[in-house]
């Protein structure tokens, strides 16, 4: 029972109140970069999440069987980096032979994903706080989601900001910024959610 | 030590990851169709979108699905056009190479209404009371074509209308899609005689705005034996499939609205000729008249 409150715990934790996002501030530039349509971001947002799952897994059982055994826990920011560039090309591979309506929906998104800093994060938060196998898997999935939610939001906010009517200055990116600043403080809304 | 473990490690680990990708590439390893590749290293590689396909790659998966015929490229020429055809397993397309034309030389000869001087482009200027020129068919000058063109077989003339280089000209049809006043069309490139105005407007109205304009009198018409030259909707127009070049529409044309423009002697001597076979054909008359009443 404990267990299941831990991992509801950790769910609630990676979508709302440690939002990678708008907690974290991880993932930044694929969350500005691909957010002005709300299919790419949908793309974007599923694409890393799907890694970001699996990239808990692999990078935990690497440290445990891996790293820990040499005694070289230092080592696991590269260790990581190349286990999820490796991982992302793999997927590609799989995906494009049999999954191919899969694979021209994530489209050029997939490739992008191996220098998404939030994957990395996942992968050394895990570490960090302790998680086992199942906690880190899920804490990977329910991050990812988080960002499908934060990605999702925001771009459906820049797709109305176009019709809106603020100063020409604001145009464009400044206030795409400006956007994701109010959202970062109304996630810091949940942030009570986190004693549970 | 640490660091002779730490470099093992992470080498034995990258060797491993690169081993399962190697092994994945070629199990996942996806069958293209060799013969897209060929195709698409006989186009022409400009991107130019004159096929109406996105970029070369989309031609050549059109063509390989037959949704696009061998000759889909125009710049790549007839030669790569056998070539596609030679690996699609068709027979070679025939015919000639055509390139575009402007149908004006209007320029400084055309009237204008007003200076023009905003945006560089001539789409931007017909848009401001349809155009500084006089002429509702004239080239701009502009150059909207000239930055279409991939080639840089588009220029601007010396009396300020575009020209065509037909050396470099590739028949892509950029510029005619880029040309607000529709103005260029392909020409068969061993044709030399065209008519260089579009102006439907007929007599004086099309007379009164520039100097070098068809007006549809109908001249070259009655002067051409080949029947290759007929007036349509008030302009001239060639039937390349019947022309033979023989420019005795450019020296009867009184407006020097036929390309090449024939001189002033030219034109002069031709006058003489005619009215030399005039006179000819008068005495001829005359003699059978004569024979005729004598042998009455």
């Amino acid at each position: 029972m404990d267990q299941i409150y831990q991992l509801l715990a950790i769910t609630l934790g990676a979508i709302l109140a440690n939002n990678f996002i708008f907690s974290q501030f991880l993932g930044i530039c694929p969350f500005l970069g691909v957010s002005k349509k709300v299919d790419t971001a949908v793309g974007m947002g599923i694409a890393v999440t799907f890694v970001m799952g699996l990239a808990s897994a692999i990078t935990w059982l690497v440290n445990k069987f891996v790293l820990v055994q040499f005694g070289l826990e230092y080592m696991q920011t590269v260790a990581f980096i190349l286990v999820i560039a490796s991982l992302v090309q793999f997927i590609e591979m799989f995906l494009q032979k049999s999954m191919p309506s899969l694979y021209t929906a994530l489209g050029v998104y997939l490739p992008l994903i191996t220098t998404n800093c939030a994957v990395l994060g996942v992968a050394l938060l895990n570490i960090q706080e302790n998680y086992n196998f199942i906690e880190s898997v899920v804490y990977g999935i329910t991050g990812g989601i988080g960002f499908l939610l934060a990605i999702v939001l925001f771009a459906s906010i820049r797709e109305r900001l176009v019709f809106a009517d603020y100063p020409k200055s604001f145009e464009g990116f400044p206030i795409a910024l400006v956007t994701a600043g109010l959202m970062a403080l109304a996630f810091m809304g949940f942030s009570g959610l986190s004693i549970w | 030590m640490n660091i002779v473990a730490a470099v093992i490690t992470l080498g034995v680990l990258g060797a491993l990851f690169g081993f399962v990708l190697a092994i994945a590439s070629k199990v996942f390893e996806v069958k293209k169709d060799p013969r897209e590749e060929a195709i698409l290293s006989h186009l022409a590689g400009a991107n130019c979108g004159g096929c109406g396909f996105p970029g070369c790659g989309g031609c050549a998966a059109a063509i390989l699905a037959g949704t696009a015929p061998v000759t889909a490229c125009a710049p790549a020429g007839a030669e790569n056009a056998a070539a596609i055809a030679q690996i699609m397993g068709m027979e070679a397309p025939t015919g000639e190479r055509e390139v575009a034309f402007v149908r004006c030389t209007g320029g400084v000869n055309a009237k204008k209404r007003f200076d023009y001087v905003g945006v560089k482009d001539c789409i931007s200027a017909t848009k401001v009371a349809g155009g500084p020129l006089e002429c509702g068919f004239g080239c701009l000058g502009f150059g909207s074509c000239v930055n279409a063109c991939q080639f840089g077989a588009m220029s601007i003339g010396p009396n300020g209308t575009a020209v065509v280089d037909p050396e470099k000209c590739t028949d892509c049809m950029a510029c005619a899609a880029a040309c607000p006043r529709h103005l260029i069309v392909s020409v068969p490139v061993s044709k030399k005689v065209h008519v260089g105005c579009a102006n439907q407007d007929k007599g004086k109205a099309a007379m009164s705005v520039c100097s070098s304009s068809c007006i549809g009198c109908g001249l070259c018409q009655k002067e051409c034996k080949k029947d290759a030259i007929h007036v349509v909707n008030g302009v001239a127009v060639i039937d390349y499939a019947k022309c033979v070049g023989c420019k005795l529409c450019t020296k009867v044309c009184p407006r020097d609205a036929i390309l090449p423009v024939a001189t002033a002697e030219e034109k002069e001597k031709y006058k003489e000729i005619k009215k030399k076979q005039a006179e000819k054909a008068k005495a001829a008359a005359a003699a059978k008249a004569e024979a005729e009443a004598a042998a009455k």
